[in-house]
């Protein structure tokens, strides 16, 4: 009886036209167009070559999807066997995104070739990413991309990027869920933070050690301590490590397990 | 004075039931340097033969690689090969990457040769003025298709087009029988002698103005496109040069006995 | 009573409230699926020595409703892949008329239809990722067993964000919970293929089955279950789960009449 009567009060109409325009409960989406898949990607440069590594475990919340799943790829190479790649991309986050940015620059490098009978460089293919991550700036590829290869000095050369396209070339980069695990590590061993000279002086005067280029067996070994650790307290990582290490011979790809637990 | 009425557009026949501007782009087809294309079960050849307009100039490109599975060879309008071959070359891109499979010969064949009937079909269009031989291996192993302006393919065992390109398809018809035994090596030289039945007295051919192209599969695996140009071609022409004279020997002992 | 037909055989405004038109808008924002309606649960798929074996059970429900009990979420394709459905039954529908169509347009070719599992599961995810992306999701998971271009055998998943991912054995929904661990523990990764039998393999998809029957409330004991070889798709659609023990059911203390 009490809604009878509050009811009126509303003093709703009842027109003759079917489509009551009303303003009430417009229907919002609930629909999440993101996910996040886990795992952790890694790159680090050498004087004459460049490494990309990523953990091979897709995830889906406290699921394991699969434990091979690779998240370093060849850019501009032959579909079936990779061969004649320059280039190469890591993705983690959401991997849909990822292998659509994926897919979508090795078009973009595969037309580059095909348009002026050359491979496309380093610093153009970098460039080339940025733009293709800042297309969607309002709807953004959600991964943290890393990008390897050697520049034109045969130099190792790593970019990264942030998901809208934000790039730099780094020594070394680590991204993913277990980044942050990573980097503080990297920043130790590869460009040799917080270390100093013993005995060089007192407080300020301490002399820091100058970071060099690190040989390719060192930077391995170091990519392969870097995850092991990373598996040991980030859940998201583990199962594998894909290793791809591009010098002027080429690119060799290394498997190496982890632990699955 | 008499003037054909029935060549204004491309959409009109003459009462003798013929499309006379088809027939002039198939002409530009025939003004073209000589391509020639051949199969067998395992590769697909196509041999060209470049021309440069003036001394001075670049030769003009004769074989394109459309994907890592096929290439065309392309006779006449060399621009209008460029439009042709663009599509393509998106197709075949598009095909790898809505399904992960390299795009199978007659279905990209069927659709440039829908593109050219369009341009037949259509008031105010142009025929391409171009042919093509189509190279490539799928699924079904290697394949060789012809193109013309008309809008008409169809597959071939060995093909020859552009100027004076009957030389080499009589060599083809005549050799026809030898190509399914034989290897890589021998076919790309079938492909090269028959290029060279096209040539008039003064020409040879050299590294400058010959192109190979080449694509296979060998026991199911795949043998990417490979283009030889250049010094690349200098070891084939040897062997082209050491055959022929083997060939003439032959040939004089025959005679002699 | 009054003199607005329109209004005659309503709810009434003054019992229920405002009648809410809000369905029949043409104006504001296009809504597109939010939420799927009619659904299938759990999708297990298991490669074994020269093929894949992919099973479904036959219910469709609406909500916590039983409402379909014999809707088939096996779909072939050609003679040489399968697809399974989770998700969305209309979306489901949708998807196998196009994949109905796409196989009609390959048998136009010469060869027939070529394109192998993996190549299906290539496009269905490139379907799936377009919509989500135009915010219009296709509300299904789906497993794609067959053989890949290689002819080894294939078994892989893809969402309706367009997400990826292949393994030796595979559940989509409440099998991911409940199936994939007893897959795990009887074909451990990293055992060879060669060591799996098809016998094996489909004793062990009927079992997930059971398990899925016992413990997913949206699952039925009527059953698909298809194995994908060389010589071809042999597929059961009206199976039922054999074997059913509720003896443990006695022991579940807390829930019926039971007191103690």
């Amino acid at each position: 009886m009490t809604s009878l009567m509050g009811n009126q009060s509303r003093g709703e109409t009842i027109g003759y036209s079917f489509s009551e325009p009303t303003s009430a409960n417009v229907k919002q989406h609930s629909f999440y167009p993101y996910t996040d898949n886990g795992g952790s990607t890694l790159g680090i440069t050498g004087s004459d070559f460049a490494i990309l590594a990523g953990d091979t475990r897709s995830t889906s919340g406290y699921n394991i999807n699969s434990r091979m799943v690779p998240k370093v790829f060849r850019i501009g190479g032959d579909d079936e066997t990779g061969e004649g790649a320059q280039v190469l991309l890591s993705v983690v986050g959401f991997a849909a995104d990822g292998n659509a940015l994926k897919e979508k620059l090795d078009t973009m490098v595969k037309m580059y070739k095909y348009k002026h009978g050359k491979p496309m460089s380093v610093s153009a293919c970098a460039q080339r990413l940025s733009t293709i991550l800042y297309e969607k700036r309002f709807f953004p590829y959600y991964v943290h991309a890393i990008l390897a290869g050697l520049d034109e000095e045969g130099v190792g050369a790593l970019y990264s990027y942030d998901p809208v396209g934000s790039y730099e070339r780094e020594q070394c980069r680590a991204a993913g869920a277990a980044s942050s695990l990573i980097m503080p590590f990297l920043d130790n061993q590869v460009n040799f933070k917080n270390q100093y000279i013993p005995g060089s002086g007192a407080g300020h005067a301490l002399e820091a050690v100058k970071a060099e280029p690190l040989p390719k067996d060192t930077v391995k070994q170091l990519v392969r301590d870097a995850f092991t650790s990373a598996v040991e307290r980030h859940i998201e990582v583990g199962d594998g490590l894909q290793m791809m290490i591009i010098t002027k011979e080429g690119i060799e790809e290394v498997f190496i397990p982890l632990k699955q637990d | 004075m008499f003037r054909n009425n029935y060549d204004n557009d491309a959409v009109t026949f003459s009462p003798q039931g013929r499309i006379f501007q088809v027939e002039y782009a198939q002409e530009a087809v025939k003004q073209g340097s000589v391509v020639v294309g051949l199969v067998n079960k395992t590769h697909a050849v196509l041999v060209g033969l470049k021309r440069n307009a003036e001394e001075l100039s670049s030769y003009q490109k004769k074989i394109i690689e459309i994907d890592s599975h096929m290439a065309i060879a392309i006779a006449g309008l060399a621009s209008d090969a460029r439009v042709l071959s663009n599509f393509m070359k998106q197709q075949s891109l598009g095909s790898k990457m809505t399904y992960g499979r390299p795009i199978p010969l007659d279905r990209i064949v069927s659709q440039i040769g829908d593109r050219a009937q369009t341009n037949t079909q259509h008031y105010g269009k142009r025929p391409y003025g171009v042919g093509l031989l189509v190279a490539g291996v799928d699924e079904a192993g290697p394949h060789l298709f012809e193109f013309q302006p008309s809008g008409l393919t169809q597959e071939m065992a060995a093909c020859a087009i552009g100027a004076r390109s009957q030389m080499a398809r009589t060599y083809l018809e005549r050799n026809l029988d030898k190509f399914d035994g034989c290897s890589r090596d021998e076919l790309i030289q079938h492909g090269l002698s028959a290029l060279k039945e096209t040539l008039s007295q003064d020409k040879e051919l050299t590294v400058d103005n010959t192109s190979v192209g080449v694509v296979g599969v060998t026991n199911g695996k795949k043998e990417s496109f490979k283009l030889y140009e250049g010094q690349d071609t200098a070891a084939l022409l040897e062997v082209l040069e050491q055959r022929e004279s083997a060939g003439a020997e032959a040939e004089s002992m025959e005679v002699d006995s | 009573m009054n003199h607005f037909p329109e209004a005659w055989g309503r709810p009434r405004n003054d019992v229920y409230g405002a009648y809410d038109h809000s369905y029949l808008q043409t104006t504001g924002p296009k809504a597109h699926t939010s939420s799927p309606a009619v659904t299938g649960t759990s999708v297990v798929g298991v490669k074994f020595n020269g093929g894949v074996a992919i099973a479904t059970d036959n219910l469709a429900s609406y909500g916590s409703l039983a409402r379909f009990s014999d809707v088939k979420r096996l779909r072939t394709f050609g003679d040489k892949a399968i697809v399974g459905f989770g998700g969305d039954v209309s979306d489901m529908q949708y998807l196998d008329r196009l994949l109905a169509s796409m196989d009609i347009n390959e048998n136009y070719s010469p060869r027939g239809n070529m394109l192998n599992a993996k190549n299906l599961h290539t496009y269905l995810a490139k379907v799936f990722y377009k919509r989500r992306s135009e915010f219009n999701p296709l509300w299904n998971h789906v497993l794609v067993a067959g053989f890949d271009g290689e002819g080894e055998p294939f078994l892989s998943s893809a969402d309706l964000l367009g997400t990826t991912f292949s393994a030796p054995h595979l559940a989509t929904g409440f099998g991911a919970h409940l199936a994939v661990p007893i897959l795990r523990r009887k074909f451990p990764e990293g055992m060879p293929l060669e060591e799996i039998s098809q016998e094996d393999a489909v004793q062990a998809l009927k079992d997930c089955l059971k398990v899925l029957f016992y413990r997913d409330a949206r699952s039925i004991d009527k059953y698909s279950i298809a194995v994908v070889t060389k010589d071809g798709i042999d597929l059961k659609e009206d199976e039922q789960i054999q074997g059913q023990s509720w003896a443990f059911a006695e022991r579940i203390k807390g829930y019926g009449a039971q007191t103690v």
